[in-house]
């Protein structure tokens, strides 16, 4: 996984709450067996509208999605985040993210920034004013920018080191196998197995 | 960490599974069964194979085919050449990682929500996790079930372990008894048009109360199933004489003297008395009725003999803006009776509807009666095992006769994945978990109800309750 630092980039304004990751991309774009190529899937049925915010040319070569509460909630689809990503989303604002889908943001290296509601709203208005204006998505200062903007956001310090430093969470945890051994040794002998013997 | 305290269910079973505790990070937790099906697992298979690892603990895992699989004709090879790369990866995947496979046309295939349960794989106290977000269901057991992503699948197949921050707490306590004909998947769109989609978020919930322990375990699975969908990162229920008698003599559950140390360990998983939720809701399952989704998230729930609501009823801000949306998305008017909604489909199945009793309810409504000209019912049953105990006792005549479909094992259209779908506009009463936008085929429009409301709709053609039909003469 890169490591995310600062992020600057336009954003799109999406004035939606319940994005549930059907949305961000539905059931039949899930087939194929790659990390890639899932930015056609990216909000498939609402681009069918060319009045959908995303298909608006002032909106050509956004990286930073700010969306309404509740966003990626229902199923534990990563490829939400990567039809994200394949897209060239970097960062996601939102005032409420499904937990699922934010740890998939965590692990993908997408950074899912929580904000305040009136933040979100502010930024909206902000980017619908001047949809060329760039928004700064600060990990490192846990902030972000925008215009005369300036937001805290929350993110648990775990997820923020590894995006930091760009790590590999099996990397760390294979660091740890010693203590996965010793649990083994010690699980109850009427746990079941997978297979019959 | 709070050993010497009075502690919740979730709780206990979690301390049992850290396997390193450090302040300032996440636990890491040991993963007893990890299931694993064709649509999420391919590229956590991929990873492994590029960093060059292995699958640590294959005889903990266990994969099935069931999101895109076809329903009919599953002994040929899957017509769709996309679908039929995906399920081709998973069999060469699980061949080459050594991972045990129930493919199409095993008698063991099913939802792999439903497959787990039946084998007696799933059991009280385990930490249960697979790609898909209704894990939650085996919750019903009393084990810590919940769902990742694919990078928490590659996760658990090369460490069998997760990092996991420590949730908090919630119990929705249930009292009374449910009336006739209200049944838990009722309760479950009821408490979640009480509390929100988001009331759940960051919390471990146990169900609790003498309603929750009257339902079969059928009834808790619907229950657990449908967590995920008030944003709850898993549910419980804690495991009683009728979990027991659920898992005794299944393949995969303890015998002999194995059986008798696990139900003491079993038993001693409940919530201490006197320890303490970090949230309580409260519910009485007396007051409660057939319940529907009129809109495009399954909080957007009322009875089945109230109205479709305006938006001004909802708080002003993203909340009214959705009901509005939803109301232009699924074609309805505010004010209209529930009851006067037509459906095109009725769908009968899914990890939240798919097992044996629900078939069993759906079956003894439609007895006797017809599938209304309009509508195409559909019955998917939630694995090969429930199709076969079904036509052993004579289901499938019955659902047939009444002009409904009897199809084989999968997800269905519960997310539209394989043929099953809707088409644009189309609506349907669906026994499933999902009403959003699109979710069973591009412009559908899904009514989340119970297997006895939509085997009563299948035969009016409208939102229906058995209370509403005709009796059937007698001697049919």
């Amino acid at each position: 996984m890169d490591a995310f630092t600062v992020h600057i980039g336009t954003a799109l304004p999406l004035r939606r709450s319940n994005v549930d990751t059907d949305q961000i991309i539905p059931a039949v774009y899930l087939k194929r067996i790659t990390r890639t190529g899932f930015e056609d899937g990216l909000f498939a049925a609402w681009r069918n509208d060319p009045e959908f915010v995303l298909n608006r040319p002032e909106f050509d070569g956004v990286t930073v999605l700010v969306a309404g509460p509740d966003f990626g909630t229902g199923s534990s689809r990563e490829h939400a985040v990567w039809a994200l990503q394949d897209y060239g989303f970097k960062a996601v604002i939102s005032s409420r993210f499904g937990d699922i889908f934010r740890a998939n943001a965590g692990q993908a290296g997408l950074l899912a920034v929580t904000v305040d509601g009136d933040v979100v709203n502010r930024l909206w208005q902000l980017v619908e004013d001047n949809p060329a204006v760039e928004i700064v998505v600060d990990l490192p200062k846990s902030h972000v920018r925008c215009g005369d903007l300036v937001a805290d956001f929350d993110i648990d310090d775990y997820t923020r080191w590894r995006l930091l430093e760009g790590l590999d969470d099996i990397d760390i945890t294979l660091d740890r196998e010693a203590y996965i051994s010793t649990y083994e040794e010690n699980r109850p002998s009427f746990k079941p197995a997978t297979r019959l013997f | 960490m709070s050993s010497n305290l009075l502690r919740t269910m979730s709780e206990k079973v979690w301390d049992e599974h850290v396997a390193r505790a450090v302040p300032g990070e996440p636990d890491l937790l040991y993963i007893d069964l990890h299931l694993v099906h064709e649509v999420t697992s391919p590229q956590a298979f991929e990873g492994l194979r590029a960093a060059g690892r292995t699958v640590r603990r294959p005889d903990l895992t266990l994969a099935t085919e069931d999101h895109n699989v076809p329903t009919v004709d599953a002994d040929g090879p899957i017509a769709d050449p996309v679908s039929r790369a995906q399920v081709q990866a998973l069999r060469d995947n699980c061949a080459e990682f050594g991972v045990p496979l129930y493919s199409l046309g095993d008698v063991e295939q099913g939802i792999v929500h439903v497959v787990g349960p039946q084998l007696g794989l799933t059991q009280p106290g385990m930490t249960v996790v697979c790609g898909d977000s209704h894990t939650s269901t085996h919750g019903a057991f009393g084990a810590l079930a919940f769902g990742i992503g694919t990078s928490e699948v590659e996760h658990v197949l090369a460490t069998q372990t997760l990092p996991q921050a420590r949730p908090k707490t919630m119990a929705v306590t249930v009292e009374g008894a449910l009336p006739d004909d209200v049944t838990a998947k009722d309760l479950v769109l009821a408490l979640i048009a009480e509390v929100g989609t988001a009331a759940g978020q960051g919390y471990v919930v146990e169900y609790r109360g003498a309603a929750i322990e009257a339902l079969s375990m059928e009834g808790r699975m619907t229950i657990c199933n449908m967590s995920i969908e008030w944003g709850a990162k898993a549910g419980l229920v804690a495991p009683d004489e009728t979990t027991f008698a659920y898992l005794r003599g299944r393949p995969h559950a303890p015998a002999g003297a194995d059986w008798d140390a696990a139900v003491g360990h079993w038993r001693a998983l409940a919530t201490d008395v006197g320890a303490v939720f970090d949230r309580e809701v409260r519910i009485d399952a007396s007051t409660l009725s057939p319940f529907v989704t009129w809109g495009t998230n399954p909080g957007h729930g009322v009875p089945l003999s109230a109205y479709v609501p305006t938006a001004e009823s909802f708080p002003e801000g993203p909340a009214r803006q959705g009901a509005e949306r939803a109301l232009t998305y699924m074609g309805l008017s505010a004010g209209t009776p529930m009851r006067e909604i037509a459906v095109d489909t009725v769908f009968v199945g899914s990890c939240t509807n798919g097992r044996m009793e629900d078939l069993r309810a759906a079956a003894a409504v439609i007895g006797g009666h017809r599938v209304s000209s309009a509508v195409r019912m559909l019955v998917v049953p939630g694995s090969t095992r429930v199709r076969l105990q079904a036509e052993a006792e004579g289901l499938d005549k019955v659902f047939t006769s009444a002009g409904a479909e009897w199809r084989g094992a999968g997800c269905s259209m519960c997310l539209g994945m394989n043929p099953d779908q809707l088409a644009p506009g189309e609506r349907s009463a669906s026994t499933s978990n999902r009403n959003f936008e699109g979710r069973q085929g591009e412009g559908g429009r899904t009514h989340l109800v119970s297997p006895v409301v939509a085997a009563a709709t299948a035969i009016t053609g409208r939102l229906s309750s058995p209370a509403d039909l005709p009796p059937v003469a007698t001697g049919a």
